[in-house]
């Protein structure tokens, strides 16, 4: 959810410019905000699985050290999600494990 | 290989205040930062600041960011954004990352200021999506306008866990809870009762049991504690919540100071293992400097006065300072940073800064 009317801040007027593609599905995103935010104002909290016992993580830190909100972005695995912001068109997965290159046979 | 006279790692309160003094000392200055914009966490603090009004106390944390940038900005500093800095090696070399390539920068000084990072708390049910850092939902709401969830647990009181509820309210959210395994509540008082009045339950002496949900958060079981950090059994509770925040503390981020070999001393009021400085702010190594959170955690405001007093002495190690100019100088500095440290919680950081000093003078050229 997006927070628009605040009383401090100035109201957000930016609308989403972008679109994204998580696991093929269109986004609306805001260029240069973190992939993350798009992902939880689209009410997307599980970003990927992990190797052993495929349990789900999602955002935690939020600058970049923990490393459980990587994802795969255009072919790339473990990006983080909550440092690397948003290209117009960016094809976003959900990683499961350590993820597979876009190119890995 | 790119030169430059002083180089200072992290463009957050301590960084930008450091760059600030070195520049209008006349000195050359390199900035490096691994985040796309500078500011560090100052651009998500929308809450006034303390101390007085030398330190822009009633002036929020995003606007004294603006001023410190357009500071550097007007003194020519020079920035390297999107520059994550992974090693330190000898003869003061900094390799960093940009565009996916490796670059190389020599420095005659270098100044570390990268922050600190929140501390996690072990529970069942940590991993599950929908927990997260008290901070990492701060960036969310207040830089990213995006609200990580609705009904929200807040784990700790200290002046983050307080602020922060605060400010999820501010964003919409509701703040189901506050709990505190302490006896009382650890943050200032006033902002407490800013959360009280909004009508949000504190429960001093109460831990998180577990948090529950299959895939992710679906609620909470908070527990009581006895005197002895036990669980009280039969206490349990289960709060409705989507979402739950960690304030638990932080500690620094030293992994470029310890590579570089400077000496290390672990005090737990300031966040656990700090480099040895002394009153300069300079480590066991002659031209490495710290300031801000990996010296210690403490608060923004400090935070800039010890990014001052880093810039004034490296100036005046480059000779862009006489001896008695920069002691005028640090003089200042130190005023207004013991004002900072009063009070019950600033004094305890005071002594435990105090006695870093003391024992770090020993090992010191």
């Amino acid at each position: 959810m997006r927070v628009k009317k605040h009383p401090i801040l100035e109201e957000d007027t930016r609308v989403p410019d972008a679109i994204i593609i998580v696991d093929g599905k269109e986004i609306p995103a805001k260029e240069g905000e973190p992939i993350a935010a798009a992902l939880l104002a689209a009410g997307i909290r599980k970003f990927r699985y992990t190797a052993k016992e495929g349990k789900p993580r999602g955002i935690f830190c939020g600058i970049g050290r923990c490393t459980d909100c990587t994802m795969t972005v255009d072919g790339q695995p473990n990006v983080r999600t909550c440092v690397t912001p948003v290209r117009n068109g960016m094809i976003v997965e959900t990683q499961k494990g350590l993820g597979r290159w876009s190119d890995e046979q | 290989m790119k030169k430059t006279q002083t180089a200072i790692i992290g463009a957050g309160p301590a960084g930008l205040a450091a760059a600030i003094e070195v520049a209008k000392a006349g000195g050359k200055v390199t900035l490096i930062d691994e985040n796309g914009r500078p500011g560090g966490q100052l651009f998500k603090q929308i809450h006034k600041f303390f101390g007085s009004r030398e330190h822009r106390a009633g002036t929020r944390g995003f606007n004294i960011g603006q001023q410190l940038l357009k500071e550097t900005e007007d003194l020519g500093v020079e920035v390297l954004l999107d520059s994550p800095v992974y090693g330190l090696f000898p003869d003061n070399i900094i390799s960093y990352l940009h565009q996916g390539k490796e670059q190389g920068l020599q420095a005659e000084k270098i100044i570390i200021a990268t922050g600190a990072t929140e501390n996690p708390l072990a529970f069942p049910g940590i991993t599950l999506p929908g927990v997260m850092g008290a901070g990492a939902a701060q960036t969310m709401i207040n830089v990213n306008r995006v609200l990580p969830g609705k009904k929200i647990l807040m784990i700790g009181s200290g002046n983050v866990g307080l602020i922060v509820s605060y400010q999820l309210m501010q964003a919409g959210a509701e703040v189901v809870a506050l709990i505190e395994g302490a006896p009382q509540i650890g943050g200032y008082g006033v902002h407490a009762a800013k959360i009280r009045r909004a009508g949000v339950p504190i429960y001093v002496s109460h831990t998180v049991k577990k948090v529950i949900g299959s895939n992710e958060v679906e609620g909470a079981e908070i527990v009581a504690l006895d005197n002895k950090w036990q669980m009280i059994p039969g206490t349990e509770q289960v709060l409705d919540v989507d979402t739950v925040c960690i304030a638990v503390g932080l500690t620094p981020l030293t992994e470029l100071a310890w590579m570089m070999g400077c000496e290390f001393t672990f005090v737990p009021t300031l966040g656990g293992h700090v480099p040895k400085h002394n009153r300069d702010m300079q480590t066991t190594l002659s031209d490495v400097y710290i300031a801000g959170d990996i010296s210690g955690v403490e608060e923004a405001s400090t935070a800039m006065e010890e990014g001052r007093l880093a810039g004034i002495a490296c100036s005046e190690s480059l000779g862009l300072y006489s001896p008695e100019k920069a002691a005028e100088l640090k003089r200042d500095v130190w005023n207004r940073m013991d004002t900072l440290r009063t009070g019950s919680f600033g004094e305890k950081r005071r002594d435990a800064k105090e006695s870093l000093i003391k024992q770090s003078i020993g090992g010191l050229a």
